[in-house]
């Protein structure tokens, strides 16, 4: 799904594009393998969302993967991540354990995971109802 | 025979004795900026006269996990010892330029964000050696952050007891409802580190906490 590309800018946003991905994209991979996926599509400038959620475990590495590649990749500061679970009125932590839960079952398809590249998205906003994504200029 | 017996009595007893005597590793999590360093001061200063680090209002000041080693906390003549562990604050971005702000020179502010992006990998490392967590979040920030479901995520996988603290109660802003909304299934205490309050409550949930080790 690509939104914008190249050199040519939306407003004064950079180009960027928007990456849909279908859990079957990431069922096959192991950790690492999913990981590496995400952060490849993170720095060629991509927003990246993804059917289904990452376990806890697999979060917390993609987060130390992320940080021990700033400074190694030109501009790259991070990223912005946010997930959010359908499920009506379920806590966050009984969707997250759900989340689990499905995850190793074979994906929790409920839960959308928005990534992107910090040099991108400046914040996400997150609410048990929303995201909101908010793009630096 | 008798020899034998009269051994194994005092290997049990002294066994249970340094069992209750054992140091309970006690972490501080959260994002940065959310006074986690603050509160460890306020125990370590409160039960040992020292402090554990620096505090500053420019983001990941604490960038190296600190400890402080058989701090004894009392509590309605209750004693337990722990060795409290203070660790850099989790985040998924750092850019130098948040930290040029505070008219930091620019040399420096690349030095504080590559020993920041350090500081987060060694507090993701040592999620796996703590007993208890405190979560310790602003009060006035959005507790629907990433980072912090991901932290309390991976604290429960791992089957580690959590508190979370809902700091800078003391701020108009502070929410501390919103909290409680967003981790129904947890015991929420608000205390402002600063100011000392509602610590009372934050020791009796400690204490509670510890027996689950």
């Amino acid at each position: 799904m690509s939104h914008k590309r190249g050199g040519k800018s939306l407003g004064q946003i950079k180009g960027f594009s928007i990456q849909f991905f279908p859990y079957s994209e990431m069922k096959g991979l192991d950790s690492d393998g999913r990981i590496r996926k995400i952060l490849n599509i993170v720095f060629g400038n991509n927003i990246l969302i993804l059917q289904g959620r990452l376990s806890s475990n697999e979060e917390a590495r993609l987060i130390g993967d992320t940080m021990a590649m700033i400074g190694h990749v030109k501009g790259f500061k991070g990223i912005e991540l946010a997930v959010i679970s359908g499920g009506g009125s379920d806590s966050l932590l009984g969707k997250m354990a759900k989340g689990v839960a499905n995850v190793l079952a074979g994906g929790d398809f409920s839960a959308i995971t928005i990534i992107g590249p910090a040099s991108i998205v400046k914040e996400m906003k997150r609410n048990p109802k929303k995201i909101e994504l908010l793009l630096n200029r | 025979m008798a020899i034998k017996i009269f051994k194994n009595f005092f290997k049990r007893i002294l066994g249970n004795l340094f069992k209750n005597k054992k140091e309970i590793k006690l972490g501080f999590y959260g994002p940065p900026n959310a006074g986690k360093t603050s509160l460890a001061n306020r125990i370590c200063k409160d039960f040992t006269g020292e402090e554990i680090g620096t505090i500053s209002k420019v983001p990941h000041e604490t960038r190296k996990v600190q400890f402080k080693e058989k701090v004894e906390i009392s509590y309605k003549g209750k004693k337990m010892t722990f060795k409290m562990i203070d660790t850099p604050g989790i985040a998924t971005k750092i850019d130098y330029e948040d930290f040029l702000k505070y008219k930091m020179p620019k040399k420096e502010a690349k030095e504080r964000a590559k020993e920041a992006t350090q500081g987060v990998i060694e507090s993701i490392k040592w999620l796996d050696d703590m007993d208890i967590v405190v979560v310790v979040l602003d009060g006035t920030e959005n507790p629907y952050n990433q980072v912090n479901i991901t932290i309390i995520g991976n604290l429960v996988a791992r089957k580690i007891p959590v508190l979370i603290v809902t700091n800078k109660i003391d701020l108009k802003k502070a929410d501390i409802k919103k909290v409680e909304a967003a981790f129904p299934e947890y015991d929420v205490i608000g205390i402002s580190a600063k100011f000392g309050d509602n610590l009372e409550e934050f020791y009796e949930s400690i204490f509670k906490l510890s027996k689950k080790v």
